[in-house]
């Protein structure tokens, strides 16, 4: 019988080792998987590299990941918010590597790793500091810029609904970069607001498929995106 | 500058702006000054805009208490969704962009130089943490990309430059500058300045630029 449903939040997150690759969804507070980050604060890894579209906001979930020292690096489009004190505070003291992606590069150089490519050309970023060093190639006379994939070792989504072969469907802007970080990582670990019976999904709208997702567990009241944004 | 100029404020460069966006075009609003376009749609033009965190469709802000924060824009504000409006990943969202598939996109600027070179996510200062989100994305992804900028700097120097100073988003990628003193389309031929606020010639704008701009020939055989 495949069931990918764990019955707690420690349980999700056992076997994140040291050193690991984790990919965090989330847009903002929109998608951040907020109790299974802060299950991973608990479980106690660290020297973590952190792939996320940003570095954290005000002083909970990713940034509270951060806070905890847990993080050695960070893979992002957009540090620098508003409220990202506590990675600010962290980069000016030299103590977290960065290293900044165009969202666009970040989103397809996570979704190749999930499709098994190798490399690809971008035109996003040609000529600018941060395609420097990198690879170039002119194609039908337009300039590209090599980039690699990004692979993972675990992936931290949040879905709506899910059921017990993994299949997830999303909430409105909070789908982001869920599902491509589902596949380019070893082992997904979703949070679920919902878990549905097999087939009470409709096949026609499942937006990631079982295949990509190892681990899943119920979090029915998640406070995530309406009481991290609005605070 | 002339004290009669007709300087335009920021909602009156959203509306210019809004004015070129035709019926049916799909379009990117950067976050800041080009949100605003948004605002001046004329009702009678069916515009699409994008959000590049996965919405096509996307309607004004909510009434007050019915914020939906999982329904947010690239700004992170609270938006809503129009009818027939769709939710997409990431991936899917920037292939639009990458893919040419957006009509126009419309970005703040810091400089944009005389080829179309534009500088918009980094001042380079040594001591600011960068942050690049989509910019890059943008500046390269869609058929138009159009700039809108106050045409000088606080300290009266001159947004459009012979060459950006500060780190570049995207090379050649500019088509058209609005500004709060004129309209320019970067062509081949260099800046040609398609309109000019009331009040002001092109003599004061040539002064104030610094960088060479020429009458659109559409104007100068008007």
């Amino acid at each position: 019988m495949i069931d990918k449903i764990v019955e707690s939040l420690e349980s999700a997150v056992a076997g994140i080792h040291d050193g690991a690759t984790v990919m965090i969804g989330g847009f903002g507070g929109a998608g951040q998987p907020a109790e299974l980050i802060d299950a991973l604060i608990a479980q106690g890894a660290t020297d973590l590299t952190i792939v996320n579209n940003n570095a954290g906001n005000g002083e909970t979930g990713l940034a509270a990941l951060l806070k905890a020292r847990r993080v050695r690096k960070i893979v992002c489009s957009f540090p620098r918010q508003a409220d990202s004190q506590v990675f600010d505070a962290l980069y000016r003291a030299g103590e977290i590597e960065l290293e900044l992606v165009p969202q666009g590069n970040l989103a397809e150089r996570i979704r190749a790793a999930g499709a098994g490519i190798g490399a690809f050309f971008t035109p996003t970023g040609y000529g600018t500091d941060l395609a420097r060093g990198k690879e170039t190639r002119i194609i039908d006379g337009r300039p590209y810029v090599q980039e690699y994939p990004i692979h993972a070792d675990f992936a931290l989504i949040k879905a709506d609904r899910g059921d017990r072969w993994g299949n997830l469907v999303y909430r409105k802007t909070a789908r982001n970069f869920c599902p491509v970080m589902a596949s380019a990582a070893k082992c997904a670990i979703a949070q679920v607001r919902e878990i549905v019976g097999l087939g009470e999904l409709d096949p026609e709208a499942i937006v990631t498929p079982g295949i990509f997702v190892r681990r899943m567990v119920q979090v029915p009241h998640a406070g995530g995106a309406d009481a991290r944004a609005a605070a | 500058m002339a004290a009669d100029m007709g300087k335009l404020n920021r909602d009156q460069m959203a509306a210019r702006v809004a004015r070129d966006i035709q019926d049916g075009a799909i379009v990117n609003l950067g976050i800041g000054l080009p949100t605003l376009v948004a605002n001046h749609i004329p009702a009678d033009r069916e515009v699409l805009l994008h959000s590049e965190n996965g919405v096509l469709g996307m309607g004004p802000a909510p009434a007050p208490g019915k914020e939906d924060y999982d329904l947010i824009n690239a700004g992170k504000q609270p938006v809503t969704l129009l009818p027939g409006g769709s939710f997409f990943h990431h991936a899917d969202s920037f292939a639009m962009m990458r893919g040419g598939h957006l009509d126009i996109c419309v970005l703040g600027a810091f400089q944009v130089s005389v080829g179309g070179d534009l500088a918009n996510w980094h001042t380079g200062a040594a001591d600011a943490i960068p942050a690049v989100g989509g910019a890059m994305d943008l500046a390269i992804g869609a058929k138009k990309v159009y700039v809108m900028m106050e045409h000088l700097t606080k300290s009266g120097q001159s947004k459009l430059v012979e060459h950006c100073t500060y780190p570049l988003t995207g090379i050649a990628c500019v088509n058209r500058v609005y500004t709060d003193l004129a309209v320019i389309e970067v062509t081949p031929k260099g800046l040609q300045v398609l309109e000019l606020v009331d009040g002001l010639t092109l003599d004061e704008l040539q002064r104030l630029s610094g960088v060479p701009l020429s009458l659109a020939p559409e104007r100068a055989y008007a």
